[in-house]
């Protein structure tokens, strides 16, 4: 299991819980799981997420591996200028 | 209405061109003449983008009437290399890295080389003063007044 | 593929300051910017844009200018087929109105004319009826319950009842007991703050030029910060397969976010579409200020817990931006960097999007940032000045490091703000004296700097130089450090090396240029290809050796046998081996494409002295020093100049830029006389300070450097004011009617 952080106006669809486990290899297993297990999620998800993965922000990459003990924080899209 | 004649000598070039009386003379450089190197930042004299000398003194080519220019002399960016061989002003532009988008450069070089003309030995606050009119986003000028006070000591070597 | 691990080398060609390859036709005159192209049978383009901040479109008569000779082609909405709810959809949208003007200067119909003064006529000749609705522009009146409604069908669930439907995107982030650290402080100040809106200010204006034929097939010219997003979002809206339009980017006049997406693009090619014939459109200065992509307003409210030998105990901002009549994403972004530069047990920061009738906003360098750093860093200052802390010493106490639970969520690596602090400290600038009327300002900046989809080709070519194609306009010197770092690779000297910025057509896809992403994405990319030409060299050497493929290796522009069982055999040239390169199976060359992760986030610490005059309220910037983490100066000159002309664009943002609207909704200040920039005379030199600290995730150890340096200069000139006038001021631009006015209310 890894353990995900969900940012705090998402928590909602997390029940309150700022950090959720889901069952996941890698980035597309981790928005996946999170879509199945909390569809509030799913909206959002849709729009397009980032994942911090051990501190490195990844915008897309699905097959970016994730390990039990990776930090794993969703982020929103990111975007810059 | 009949366009009007203008006759003139451009980058010591004789050049003529036809024109409707409300052309700027940076409508004509630019559209007529396809001498694109002077820019048009903003069509209100205030960021320098388009400056030209016209017999020798430095204006805005958005804010000339191009049928005022009969048989006036012009000078513009695409005029101030000698062939081949940069303007030391262009040469210490290039050294200094005075330039980044390079929209502003060719108003900021004309410029510069007109005051230079007018005071071969500006202090770093005339220089920034007199270029006051040509505005930079990229730079924050620093780079571009460095290339300016290091041509202007190496004309002076020259002379 | 994504980390690529940073590993030590002694550089040969890289951290050299070299001249740049675009530089002669700088110089000259002869590079061409998007206004600079002209097309056999060209039309001019203008545009019909609405006096009305707020009103719906009756009806559009487009009869007379239709029939004025000369006149090819006007185009409407009507003209674009709905899209489906989404970006495109807002983006065509805010390039011609539907429905209603959204804003002063939204365009509702376009005219293309064989002649600029025929379009200027025609797009008179265009008749609108409209019903003039009641308008906001403000983000305190647009929250009201009884604001009028931008659009509707924006709001997020999360939007407190308070607030009106133009509350829009709604963003929480943050970590600890927020409440449960404000307890353990030993002062608690809370501040709200105002920032206006300024633009990017980019000194050339959007400028295209659009060829569509009857085939169906399209090439569009212009100025942007990404050819394949404005394909992208143009063949969505034109309704055409992507292979079909293809789009060259100009030399790029400025952009600093602000091109990032498009504005009149799409209008051109259905004129050209319509008319059977190249149309251009360039953009006024007034236009441009009314009618692009500035950024967003700001209301802020922060409140900050500290113990009184001064270690943070929580965090706390609430942030509401708006960015015209669009949603969008800056106010997280702006929620997420708040507080980045601290290492908190506890911080909460919100972020809400609010609309309003002013224009769609676009990125501006570090999005979101310079607002909410701003009003943080503002409190940070003043907790100081009230408990007799040293504001650089309260930062080093609070400095984000390696390990340092980061506000918006991950875990910091190796970042380099300790080692920037500490720089500002051992510098002169920071104890120099000061005079009357004189103060000194500090302040920290973050961005997260990103890497993104990066297509690379390099090509040895038979006498022995390189070509490098990349697809991502350079704004700052980027051909040059592209080019530097494929010498580098290669073993070969700079001048052997040229690198070009191509249209879509030529290459695989690459994000547009932002978030700092080119010289770490499109380097990383360079040097991948670089290094899979050499793989290839070596092969041929193999061949050539007949030894094995693994038996050879590069070294210094050489490939070489691996060691004595290999062999013994002359090592050969980059240039001897390109040489036979017909003979030994063909043209060599090497590509990569990746979506790069592991841009590394960049801090900043600037320092900047300021004199005010209490007579006028004017202020000169006296000294202003940038201290900043590059991770590798690729050109050092460019570093420089990113660092100082970020510094210049947050002065200007802090002491003079703002969006002026009446109370008619309409632009007050569309010029760049009343919109007022640095001038050369406003500034000082801009000294700098580049720290290397490398970035474990490029191969050279190099960070995007060009956003981070517009993030500090708002507090650090606004902390300043406070010393220089002793009273605070909590709103920007602190132009000097303002500055007055704060001294009238102090002296009291």
């Amino acid at each position: 299991m890894v353990r995900v952080l969900i940012w705090g106006s998402l928590q909602s669809a997390t029940d309150g819980q700022a950090k959720v486990e889901v069952e996941a290899k890698n980035f597309k297993q981790v928005i996946d799981a999170l879509g199945k297990d909390y569809p509030g999620l799913t909206e959002q998800l849709a729009q397009g997420v980032s994942l911090a993965i051990d501190g490195v922000i990844y915008k897309e990459s699905w097959f970016t591996p994730v390990r039990p003990d990776s930090e794993v924080v969703l982020m929103p899209l990111m975007a810059g200028g | 209405m009949s366009k009007i004649h203008v006759t003139t000598t451009i980058n010591n070039d004789p050049a003529e061109f036809l024109c409707e009386a409300e052309d700027t003379l940076l409508d004509v450089l630019r559209d007529t003449l396809r001498l694109s190197g002077a820019k048009e930042g903003c069509g209100s004299g205030d960021c320098g983008a388009c400056s030209v000398t016209l017999d020798g003194r430095l204006v805005c080519a958005c804010l000339v009437l191009a049928a005022e220019v009969e048989g006036a002399k012009i000078d513009t960016i695409e005029g101030m290399s000698d062939g081949e061989n940069l303007h030391i002003l262009q040469k210490k532009f290039l050294e200094h890295a005075a330039l980044q988008c390079g929209i502003c450069t060719p108003g900021i070089l004309v410029a510069s080389k007109a005051l230079l003309k007018k005071n071969p030995d500006p202090t770093e606050s005339e220089v920034r003063l007199w270029l006051a009119g040509n505005l930079c986003r990229c730079t924050g000028y620093d780079k571009i007044i460095n290339a300016v006070m290091d041509a202007a000591a190496e004309m002076r070597g020259l002379e | 593929m994504s980390l690529d691990e940073f590993q030590k080398r002694d550089f040969k060609v890289v951290g050299q300051r070299v001249e740049r390859p675009d530089g002669i036709d700088k110089v000259t005159g002869r590079a061409m910017y998007g206004a600079d192209a002209y097309a056999t049978g060209m039309l001019v383009g203008k545009m019909l844009r609405s006096p009305h901040a707020h009103a719906i479109i009756k009806s559009i008569d487009t009869s007379a200018a239709e029939a004025l000779a000369g006149v090819k082609a006007v185009v409407t909405a009507a003209d674009f087929a709905p899209l489906e709810a989404g970006d495109a959809h807002n983006v065509l949208d805010a390039c011609i109105a539907r429905k209603k003007a959204l804003y002063d200067g939204h365009a509702v119909a376009a005219v293309a004319a064989t002649s600029e003064k025929i379009a200027k006529a025609a797009v008179k000749l265009i008749e609108v009826e409209y019903e003039i609705l009641p308008h906001v522009t403000e983000i305190e009146d647009a929250l009201k319950l009884d604001a009028p409604i931008v659009q509707e069908g924006f709001r997020n669930k999360k939007i407190p009842a308070d607030m009106s439907d133009n509350a829009s995107n709604y963003y929480q982030f943050g970590h600890g007991d927020v409440d449960a650290g404000f307890e353990r402080a030993d002062l608690v100040i809370e501040r709200k703050f105002r920032t206006a809106a300024t633009h990017q200010g980019y000194i050339e204006p959007h400028a295209c030029l659009a060829s569509m034929g009857p085939d169906g097939k399209g090439d569009l010219w212009c100025c942007t910060q990404g050819q394949y997003y404005v394909r992208a979002l143009c063949a969505q809206i034109m309704a055409m397969p992507e292979s079909q339009l293809r789009v060259t980017a100009s030399e790029i006049g400025g952009g600093f976010g602000g091109k990032t997406t498009i504005f009149i693009e799409p209008i051109a090619l259905k004129l050209s579409q319509k008319s059977g014939r190249p149309v251009k459109i360039v953009m006024s200065r007034e236009e441009v200020f009314k009618a692009s992509g500035p950024t967003v307003s700001s209301v802020t409210d922060v409140k900050i817990g500290m113990t009184k030998d001064g270690r943070i105990t929580a965090g706390d901002a609430y942030l509401r931006y708006q960015g015209g009549a669009f949603p969008n994403i800056t106010c997280y972004l702006g929620a997420q960097s708040a507080f980045a530069a601290y290492d908190l047990e506890a911080v909460r920061t919100v972020g809400i999007n609010v609309l309003t009738n002013r224009p769609k906003q676009a990125a501006y360098r570090a999005p979101g940032a310079p607002m909410a750093i701003y009003a943080v860093e503002s409190v940070v200052d003043e907790m100081c000045q009230e408990l007799g802390l040293d504001p650089l010493e309260v930062r080093l106490l609070n400095a984000a490091k390696k390990g340092t639970k980061s506000s918006y969520g991950p875990t910091f690596d190796d970042i380099g703000l300790v080692a920037t602090l500490e720089a500002a400290k051992a510098h002169p600038h920071y104890c120099a004296p000061l005079g009357p009327n004189q103060g000194r300002g500090l302040s920290c900046g973050f961005w997260f700097n990103f890497g993104g989809n990066t297509s690379v080709s390099l090509n040895i070519n038979f006498d022995g130089t390189v070509g490098v194609t990349e697809g991502n306009p350079d704004i700052g010197g980027s051909r040059a450090s592209i080019s530097m770092m494929a010498a580098e690779e290669l073993g070969i000297p700079y001048d052997k090396v040229r690198t070009i910025v191509t249209d879509t057509n030529s290459l695989g896809h690459n994000d547009v240029t932002d978030g700092s992403r080119v010289t770490f994405a499109v380097g990383l990319a360079t040097i991948k290809a670089a290094r899979a030409a050499i793989r290839e060299m070596c092969n041929r050497c193999a061949k050539l050796w007949d030894i094995d493929e693994d038996a050879v290796v590069w070294k210094d522009g050489f490939a070489k046998p691996a060691g004595p069982n290999a062999g013994d055999y002359e090592p050969m040239s980059l240039a001897e081996i390109a040489a036979k390169s017909p003979n030994t199976g063909g043209p060599i060359a090497g590509h990569f494409e990746v979506n790069a992760d592991g841009a590394g986030v960049s801090f900043g610490v600037h320092l900047c002295d300021i004199e005010v005059d209490p007579e006028t309220g004017f202020t000169k910037v006296l000294r202003y020093t940038v201290f900043q983490d590059a991770g590798k100066a690729v050109h050092p000159d460019y570093v420089e100049g990113q660092m100082q002309g970020g510094a210049a664009q947050g002065i200007g943002w802090a002491l003079n830029e703002e969006y002026i609207y009446g109370a008619d909704g309409r632009l007050q200040n569309a010029g760049f006389l009343d919109y007022r920039v640095p001038v050369a005379s406003d500034l000082p030199k801009i000294d700098t300070v580049i720290l290397e600290i490398p970035n474990p995730g490029h191969p050279y150890g190099v960070r995007g450097v060009g956003e981070t340096p517009i993030v500090p200069p708002l507090a650090a000139v606004s902390n300043a004011m406070a010393q220089a006038i002793g009273t605070r001021m909590f709103e920007l631009p602190m132009s000097p009617p303002k500055v007055l006015k704060a001294i009238k209310a102090a002296r009291g």
